[in-house]
């Protein structure tokens, strides 16, 4: 794994377009929006019914797949160990594809190369068992992005769409984000949108989903067009997104509205 | 099989009440929703939910499409010997789900 | 042969008769009102309910009406002589009013049931339970639903 390089001239040249950013101290993750009740949904795992995708995720770990019939832990171990810090720093860059990949891509990358099995589909039961797992074990740790040379390209494609006028309200993401965020819209405060807890069990969908999911359900609100699920553009947003987060805990698998 | 989670103590002391969390994933689909064209999506939820302790029932609960998808039911029971709880979920389409716990009471 | 805008025309007439079987008839509250009474009626046998001894706990404002934790509890010795047998929870505005009847005896404990609840509209949560004596007793309460269920469906 390669040292991440933080060149302060990088640092400054993302930071120095920030304008409107959110400064570092004032963020707040959306659970900290959300009500008691749901909160304590979150907190506890006897009652968050992502906990019924986590264990079925410990499961699929454990499960012989593939022509090579080959399962996580048999390369992996115990996730405990091997995944742990792996959610907090994805997506993250891959050097053979030369661009970065998030964790279902990675875990899929897993599945078709070291096991010969099929790959996944998008929010499908088992990926989303499988990355909620997978995530699970950076529970409480700081999200942490290279913010290199390599990665800047795709920094700056997430950023540029997050700063870009969309769909037929014409809205970008940044004017609801962090400019207005803490407001109100239709009586529910605006969140500042640092994906700090996916994969989620968002009440409205009333089931597991990943972020690409959320992003498209924003989409669909501004009245845009929604990338496809695991699109390079949302691979970019979720990179941006995630930088963006830099040093909050990962809270997954959390629980939203 | 389902996937279900059920929380209780491994042990208590005889006559204590414990506490026990379950949940158990299912879409819980109502009945009541149409599907972009205005058809009807049929009702498939669970329908029953049983708690047996040494083999007799402590508890029960009937479920109708109010209750959120994967239902999460928290009730209580008072340990009064060793041995195992049964939990089982049935419902509609021949829906079934079961899991067994044990208990140490001294 | 069908032409584009004969087409069209049936395309539209079937549209238009779907979302006219999808909407509510206009006497929707009071269907909904006598569909509750009719619930109540079913676990009572007509038996009067008396306000008391049971305590609905529900977050005031809520998230997402889709996904609402509620307990419900009865204060009881529940000794074979005295116990709660059971607690019967409705909303008022769902489609059908019924959420979980929970049944109790000496081995409970505890009279207390938690759970989580669709609840599609700003209104009225009630618990009914019944004792070992036979009578019945209520709790209701009163709960502000922002993002209804049942009524609006998730985006993709």
């Amino acid at each position: 794994m390669s040292a991440r390089v933080l060149p302060w001239c990088l640092l400054l040249a993302l930071a120095a377009s920030a304008r409107a950013e959110i400064p570092l101290a004032e963020r707040r993750s959306g659970y900290q929006d959300m009500g008691h009740a749901t909160r304590a949904m979150q907190d506890d795992d006897a009652v968050n019914p992502a906990t019924l995708w986590v264990l079925e995720g410990e499961s699929l770990w454990r499960r012989k797949a593939g022509a090579a019939a080959r399962a996580c832990a048999d390369c992996h171990g115990a996730a405990q160990e091997s995944m742990r810090g792996v959610a907090a720093r994805h997506p993250a860059f891959d050097a053979s594809a030369g661009a970065p990949l998030n964790l279902e891509q990675r875990i899929n990358r897993c599945r078709v190369e070291r096991q010969q099995a099929k790959p996944l589909a998008y929010e499908s039961r088992e990926l989303l068992a499988l990355s909620t797992f997978v995530a699970r074990q950076s529970r409480g740790l700081p999200i942490e992005i290279e913010s290199s040379e390599r990665t800047r390209p795709f920094l700056e494609a997430g950023r540029a769409t997050f700063r870009r006028r969309q769909g037929q309200l014409n809205l970008a993401c940044a004017q609801c984000h962090d400019e207005r965020a803490g407001r109100r819209l239709a009586g529910v405060a605006i969140p500042q949108g640092h994906p700090t807890g996916y994969p989620i069990y968002r009440l409205q969908w009333q089931t597991m989903g990943s972020l690409h999911r959320r992003l498209r359900n924003c989409m669909a609100g501004i009245r845009a067009e929604p990338y496809a699920l695991g699109s390079q553009e949302f691979v970019a947003l979720e990179m941006y997104l995630m930088w963006r987060a830099r040093g909050m805990p990962l809270e997954t698998p959390g629980v939203r509205p | 099989m389902a996937r279900v989670v059920v929380n209780l103590p491994q042990r208590a002391r005889r006559g204590e009440i414990i506490e026990i969390r379950t949940l158990a994933g299912h879409d819980m689909e109502t009945g009541f929703r149409r599907t972009q064209l205005g058809e009807l999506i049929p009702r498939d939820i669970i329908t029953r939910f049983t708690c047996s302790y040494n083999g007799v029932e402590v508890f029960r609960a009937e479920l109708h499409p109010a209750m959120a998808a994967n239902p999460l039911i928290v009730f209580s029971t008072v340990a009064t010997e060793s041995g195992t709880l049964e939990f089982r979920w049935t419902g509609d389409n021949g829906f079934s789900a079961a899991h067994s716990a044990s208990i140490s009471v001294d | 042969m069908t032409t584009r805008r004969r087409f069209l025309f049936l395309a539209g007439g079937a549209a238009v008769s779907a979302a006219a079987q999808a909407q509510l008839p206009a006497n929707i509250e009071a269907l909904r009102k006598a569909a509750l009474a009719e619930a109540v009626r079913k676990v009572t046998g007509g038996a009067p309910v008396r306000a008391g001894r049971v305590k609905i706990e529900m977050p005031p404002l809520i998230d997402n009406g889709n996904t609402v934790p509620l307990s419900v509890e009865v204060e009881s010795p529940m000794t074979q002589a005295e116990h709660v047998k059971s607690i019967h929870v409705f909303t008022e505005k769902n489609p059908q009013p019924w959420v979980i009847s929970a049944h109790f005896g000496p081995r409970s404990g505890r009279a207390r049931i938690a759970t989580r609840a669709r609840i599609a509209d700003t209104g009225t949560v009630t618990a009914i339970a019944q004792l070992s004596d036979g009578s019945f007793w209520s709790d209701s309460v009163a709960v502000v639903v922002t993002l209804s269920a049942c009524l609006e469906d998730g985006l993709i």
